[in-house]
């Protein structure tokens, strides 16, 4: 459903975007993750039509984003970042007015403003003008936009950028039961929010793709990866620690916890250590009160590989 | 240009939505009127025409158009939502020229409201109603004109002050350049020829010779050649600022 290709973006002598190719198929929910900077926006200004790319090519649908870029922007739903929209309109003005845009014309005006009137929660402040809404209203109204001709791909800037803890979770929802019959794009630094939603995670860094993976690909990356936590009674952590560190496949061992009385063990390259771990302390009688084992994380992951591709740039 | 009408609409309605609007027109009718009766005196004239108000305008449009025309594209790079524009299915073209036209209207709207003027003029002697509405319309192209130099300057800045600012300057160098005592400086110093030239150039000369009821194509021609040079500038502009 889109597909990019080698694209740059140049900006003057700053390159932000540095030669990127994926695709997304029809249907996936795809989180585009990054520092701040890393050329998320401008990736997805490229797709929509907004700038032009310096060099390579993207399509969506198969239609060229430069060559047909009216037919690109007709199936395309953008919320640009912090949701940008007219102050002085009301919500209805506004939504009529992208109906319009979008094609609609008399009673299907209406009839497109008030469904996503439903759809986004907006009757409280419906006939209120923009510029007076909280930044969640706003937000809410940025994704009607979005939405409001039932686009077949979503391009969504930090959706939920500067929303409360109950409305993050009511937007991802919102997303998430789209996802079956459309294709999205959202960017985020939000790592929950990658979990919570995306089938895949695309990390740029520097304006290049350093991770391409499924949120649980990218955690089995992660040294956290099928670590055991475990908390012993306190007159054998020392024992215990010496035994665990002798187990095959195990990397390192870590005393945590304020009390000492809790062992991380790390696995070499994710390697499946936690049935070992209960055997042995079942043979050498180790009382243990909790044992857990990690899933791995995508903080650690993403600052390893963002981090990384920061080093291989200073060394150019 | 399927989508014109939804933009037009936007944009001028956008004019009404806050206050700033009625404050413009009850400002310019207090200063055309003003300008009329105080510095044109209409009354001692003991003429029926409304030539005294024609004159001023083409003085008065130079700070009011541009006010009107100031806010068009600024805010829109001001508050972000040209990015949310430009990623609708809307052509650059299709945008400047929906936006040009609605301040135009608006502008037309501020004009037509003057029309107490010429009732009174009816009401007190037999004017050439011909060489009225011919001054209306010479008004109207030149602020037409003034509107797309503003449009211009618009785009070029985030700053709608900025925008005015350089508005009224090319706007003012427009009306020396075909006003008479600018001129008849120049011409102490320079060939008769370069004379004409650099006032054909200028607003006034072409705006008189309509309002003296003198309907001349060419001069119709020049004052859309302008809005189309105007808005071209306003297009090539936006090309290359919109994402900056």
């Amino acid at each position: 459903m889109i597909s990019v290709s080698k694209l740059v973006k140049e900006f003057g002598a700053f390159r932000a975007v540095n030669g990127i190719s994926f695709d997304v198929p029809k249907g996936q929910i795809l989180g585009f993750l990054g520092p701040n900077g890393a050329g998320k926006s401008t990736t997805m200004k490229m797709l929509t039509g907004f700038i032009e790319p310096s060099a390579g090519t993207a399509s969506v649908g198969g239609k060229d984003v430069v060559k047909d870029s009216l037919a690109v922007r007709r199936q395309i739903g953008y919320l640009p970042e912090s949701a940008p929209s007219y102050g002085e309109m009301t919500v209805s003005e506004f939504l009529c007015f992208i109906a319009e845009i979008r094609g609609k014309r008399s009673a299907a005006v209406r009839q497109a403003a008030e469904a996503m009137r439903e759809t986004c929660d907006l009757s409280a402040v419906w006939n209120q003008p923009i510029e007076t809404l909280s930044k969640g209203y706003r937000q809410r109204v940025g994704f009607a936009q979005a939405l409001i001709h039932d686009p077949p791909v979503l391009i969504l800037d930090e959706p939920t950028d500067g929303l409360d803890p109950n409305q993050k979770h009511e937007v991802r929802n919102l997303i998430k039961n789209m996802g079956s019959n459309k294709t999205i794009i959202l960017s985020t630094h939000i790592l929950e929010e990658v979990e919570a939603i995306c089938q895949r995670v695309v990390i740029i860094a520097h304006g290049g793709i350093v991770a391409d993976a499924t949120p649980s690909e990218l955690r089995q990356q992660s040294k956290f990866h099928n670590a055991v936590t475990m908390k012993i009674a306190p007159n054998q952590i020392e024992k215990a620690k010496a035994l665990l560190s002798n187990i095959g496949g195990v990397a390192a061992v870590e005393l945590l916890g304020i009390d000492n009385d809790t062992l991380r063990v790390f696995p070499k390259q994710g390697e499946a250590i936690a049935l070992r771990i209960s055997e042995l302390s079942r043979k050498e009688n180790l009382s243990i009160h909790q044992l857990q084992v990690e899933q791995g994380r995508l903080d650690e992951v993403f600052r390893k590989v963002t981090k990384s591709d920061n080093l291989n740039q200073k060394s150019h | 240009m399927e989508n014109f009408f939804p933009l037009f609409k936007r944009e001028f309605l956008g004019y009404f939505r806050s206050p700033v609007a009625y404050v413009f027109i009850v400002i310019f009718l207090w200063a055309s009127v003003g300008c009329t009766f105080f510095l044109g005196n209409l009354y001692d004239s003991n003429q029926a025409s409304l030539d005294p108000f024609f004159n001023y305008l083409p003085w008065l449009f130079l700070i009011f158009v541009p006010a009107v025309g100031m806010r068009l594209w600024a805010e829109e790079r001001r508050s972000g939502t040209i990015e949310l524009l430009f990623t609708l299915p809307v052509t650059m073209v299709e945008a400047v020229v929906a936006k040009f036209l609605a301040g135009w209207a608006f502008l037309g709207v501020a004009l037509a409201l003057t029309f107490p003027l010429w009732l009174t003029v009816n009401y007190l002697g037999k004017p050439d109603n011909g060489v009225i509405f011919a001054g209306y319309l010479g008004c109207f192209f030149m602020a037409g004109a003034y509107l797309s130099v503003s449009c211009f300057t618009s785009a070029l800045s985030k700053n709608q002050v900025i925008g005015f600012i350089l508005g009224v300057v090319i706007c003012f160098v427009l009306v020396l350049l075909g006003w008479g005592v600018f001129t008849d400086v120049l011409a102490s110093f320079l060939p008769a020829g370069l004379i004409d030239i650099i006032s054909q150039v200028g607003f006034v000369s072409h705006f008189q010779a309509i309002s003296r009821g003198l309907l001349d194509s060419r001069d119709l021609i020049y004052f859309v050649s302008a809005i189309v040079v105007g808005l071209s500038l306003n297009t090539l502009v936006l090309n290359a600022r919109k994402a900056s």
